[in-house]
């Protein structure tokens, strides 16, 4: 038993089942004080499953947890928080109309003499000296929605300093982040951890995590794979233990794209978003572009495709010039949009994968307006095939397939129409290392074979790794074209960021 | 930095839009109308309003936590009729009979609250079936004929003055200035805004958001009864009819008030600013001799227009 008592935590032996799935089978967790911890698996391995149960949203089967060497029971939020124990969720737990200082203490307001009425002047006092230990400067009387991603990520880490946490649980915090905001919160973590405060990092980024993290421990289908200290890993051991197999490394794409030019963007506007864009793409290339978020990329996508006004400018599709007024108007001229927010913009989550694949093609399909069944289920089948989805049957709905198959999904309903151009946003945020690989390789096939596409990625090895060439936008200006052969991540950051002075100004 | 300050333009324009048309409509009918402007017609326009009014603050309360209690106007009537049953069939004293009333229109209003929440119903749907019951109840309580006979110590409550200012006015700005308090400086009140903005980032926060949205429908209930009680002593008798689109009169109003129909942004100032313009409206019209059917159209113009710059503005917002 001596071994509890070392840890700040530790989670033993931890069963979980959901109807029909062992979500958590036999899991232990043990994480020592002062330490940056990472936890990695795949969708689906029970990371949010171990840390829903570690912040009391759901409650564990069977199994043991032990806080500073005692057995405790955490069956409600409340629970793990009275014990130091805090939660940053992937997506940011905020409410936006309020001010920073109500989000801090949201639950936990000090309190007037009259229990029940808050002691405003308190609040925002102690809200100004979380901020400040943070070095953040915000008005404490500041609305959040008002306030930039990474600030907002900010304001939840003074939140779970606030409750004196002396575990933060951080899930996937950085997914929305830029590298400098990236590197201002790791260098936040560290201080934390020097202050006696241990994290739970989780994260799908294997650079980020050894950059940060002292020890990892691998989960793999609800299953504890290992834990190590992270120095004594390559980023190769961790992806084999978390996929269980070896990583197809993505393939060097074949074929350099030909001459032809098949669509052409010249002097593009769209509102304050899009500034007198101008470039080709080639048949055949993939055109990754680059920028911060907020540079007018997803804005460049949608003008493209049809779904945003363009006010200045022009684009011509081979040697004709086109004006999309409807995304409807894009498709039936070949283009195909896979969008940032896949569940909110891309799927119909309640609908099967088969309908969610035939949609947008669904008057081929059709016979006098009736839907011919047969006809939709070989598209939907070949295109299941050929993308590899993992899914149980083609009725499945689409909202049970893990993030990875979900945007093949979205994926295979562009292919159902054998697009000329495909354009798509951030298409492996939040997917896993195995699922990414496959998407690579299946857009250098797409492009091997004459599609053009376009791709908007934040993930800097995403880019260098896949695109012919590079685009690098900036306030909604294009910035820099570069060469993934000749160009480092830094030169990308470089000319997304611009100098370090424009960027205070910025703020 | 552009759109953080846009944002704030529009929300404050959200916030101060409400003042800005009490203002305007104000103008244009006392351009209109020289017996607007009249210390007698401005009490009466306060009168009207008052009972509106009080509904409408407990609408906001529920739409502040992204619902709606469309059962308001049912609850009221039901209320003024149990009331005046009680007083006039069972002599029940008056305090007693009130309490009841009240208590009465809260369990109602916690009934919705406890389907919305533990029976997951929208609160369109279960609020919606409230009003059918409520009304139904006050149907065959009343037999579908006025209970009259009302004391005058009860008609007080209606047509009574306070100095100047009538009771119904006297028993608004009380209820007002409650739940203002409650809103601005208590947990409770900060909860409600917190549950509009994000429910499961409340829950998260280990705020008992169920148990406040069940107090928020009570409310809602307990506000409706009075303003039904309310009612019934200014009409000196209980009318099974009475308060019919109440609902809607108060949806209207908390909107031009500023209360966002998607919840978290608006307050009960706003609300009764709001339920000012409709009885200034209503008032006005009046005076210009619109006739009442074309009045409905106008009201119903003005409500849509104010939805659609709420959505407006939450669009704007998301930006």
């Amino acid at each position: 038993m001596s071994d509890i008592k070392e840890y700040l935590l530790s989670m033993k032996n931890v069963n979980k089942s959901f109807p029909g799935v062992l979500a958590l089978d036999d899991v232990t967790l043990d994480i020592l004080p002062s330490e940056i911890h990472a936890l990695v698996g795949e969708n689906g391995a029970g990371k949010s499953t171990l840390m829903r149960a570690l912040s009391g949203v759901s409650k564990i089967d069977s199994g043991t947890i032990y806080w500073k060497g005692k057995t405790v029971d955490i069956s409600q939020p409340r629970d793990a928080q009275k014990l130091g124990i805090s939660m940053i969720h992937q997506e940011l737990a905020i409410i936006p109309y309020l001010d920073v200082g109500k989000n801090i203490f949201l639950g936990r307001e000090p309190q007037l003499k009259v229990s029940g009425v808050i002691d405003w002047k308190k609040l925002y006092q102690q809200a100004q000296e979380q901020l400040d230990k943070l070095g953040l400067d915000i008005n404490p009387k500041t609305p959040v929605e008002s306030l930039t991603i990474a600030q907002q990520q900010m304001v939840e880490v003074a939140k779970a300093l606030s409750m004196d946490a002396s575990l933060i649980v951080m899930d996937e915090p950085t997914s929305a982040l830029t590298e400098k905001e990236v590197d201002a919160l790791f260098s936040y973590m560290k201080k934390l951890r020097e202050n006696g405060v241990s994290i739970i990092f989780i994260s799908h980024r294997l650079n980020e995590i050894q950059r940060v993290s002292d020890r990892i421990t691998i989960l793999r289908d609800g299953k504890w794979i290992g834990t190590s200290e992270v120095r004594d890993l390559s980023q190769n051991d961790i992806v084999k233990m978390m996929v269980g197999r070896e990583v197809e490394q993505s393939t060097k794409k074949q074929a350099k794209p030909s001459s032809e030019v098949i669509l052409q963007i010249k002097n593009l506007s769209s509102g304050d978003d899009v500034h007198e864009v101008t470039f080709d793409l080639h048949k055949g290339e993939i055109l990754g572009i680059a920028g911060l978020v907020g540079a007018g990329r997803s804005a460049l996508a949608e003008a493209v495709f049809g779904s945003r006004k363009i006010t200045s400018g022009y684009m011509k599709l081979g040697h004709k010039k086109v004006k999309f007024t409807s995304p409807k108007m894009a498709i039936e001229h070949g283009l195909g949009l896979v969008p940032e927010d896949r569940k909110a913009q891309g799927l119909f989550l309640n609908m099967a994968v088969w309908q969610n694949i035939v949609i947008a093609g669904i008057k081929k399909t059709t016979r006098f307006g009736f839907i011919r069944k047969a006809e939709t289920q070989k598209i939907s089948t070949s295109l299941v095939d050929r993308l590899s989805i993992k899914t149980p049957s083609l009725g499945q709905q689409v909202k049970n397939l893990s993030g990875g198959n979900q945007q093949k999904v979205i994926i295979a309903r562009w292919l159902s129409l054998k697009p000329k151009i495909l354009i798509l946003d951030e298409p492996t945020r939040g997917i896993d290392v195995g699922a990414k690989a496959e998407i690579h390789n299946l857009l250098k096939e797409l492009a091997t074979e004459g599609v053009g596409v376009l791709m908007i990625s934040s993930e800097l090895p995403e880019i260098l790794g896949v695109s012919d060439r590079i685009l690098v936008m900036k306030e909604g200006h294009l910035v820099a074209v570069l060469d993934p052969e000749l160009s480092s991540q830094d030169e990308i950051m470089q000319a997304a960021a611009g100098s370090k002075d424009e960027n205070i100004k910025e703020d | 930095m552009k759109t953080s300050k846009k944002i704030n333009i529009i929300s404050g324009l959200q916030r101060a839009s409400g003042l800005f048309l009490l203002i305007l409509v104000a103008t244009i009918f006392t351009l209109l109308s020289d017996r607007f402007l009249t210390v007698s017609n401005l009490t009466n326009i306060a009168l009207q309003t008052s009972v509106v009014a009080i509904a409408t603050i407990g609408m906001t309360l529920t739409m502040l936590t992204a619902g709606i209690d469309l059962s308001v106007g049912s609850i009221a009537a039901l209320s003024g009729a149990l009331v005046a049953g009680f007083m006039t069939r069972n002599n029940i004293s008056m305090p007693l009979a009130i309490a009841l009333g009240i208590a009465i229109g809260s369990s109602l209003g916690a009934i919705n609250g406890i389907l919305t929440v533990y029976g997951k119903l929208p609160p369109f749907v279960s609020t919606l079936a409230m009003l059918g019951v409520a009304r139904g109840f006050t149907l065959v309580y009343t037999e579908g004929r006025p209970i009259s006979g009302l004391d005058k110590t009860f008609t007080f409550l209606g047509s009574g003055h306070l100095g100047p200012v009538p009771m119904p006015v006297v028993i608004w700005i009380a209820v007002l200035l409650i739940l203002f308090f409650i809103l601005k400086y208590t947990n409770f009140g900060l909860y409600i805004y917190a549950i509009g903005g994000n429910e499961e980032t409340a829950r998260l926060a280990g705020i008992p958001t169920n148990r406040i949205k069940v107090i928020v429908y009570a409310l809602s209930g307990a506000l409706a009864s009075i303003t039904g009680i309310l009612l019934t002593a200014r009409l000196w008798s209980a009318q099974p009819q009475m308060a019919a689109g109440l609902e809607l009169d108060a949806i209207a109003a908390s909107v031009l008030g500023g209360v966002s129909l998607f919840g978290g942004v608006g307050s009960v100032v706003g609300a009764s600013i709001g339920a000012l313009i409709v009885g200034m409206l209503g008032n006005g019209l009046n005076l210009l001799r619109v006739p009442s059917y074309y009045q409905q159209v106008i009201k119903g113009v003005v409500f849509i227009l104010a939805v659609i710059f709420d959505m407006y503005a939450k669009r704007q917002a998301k930006k």
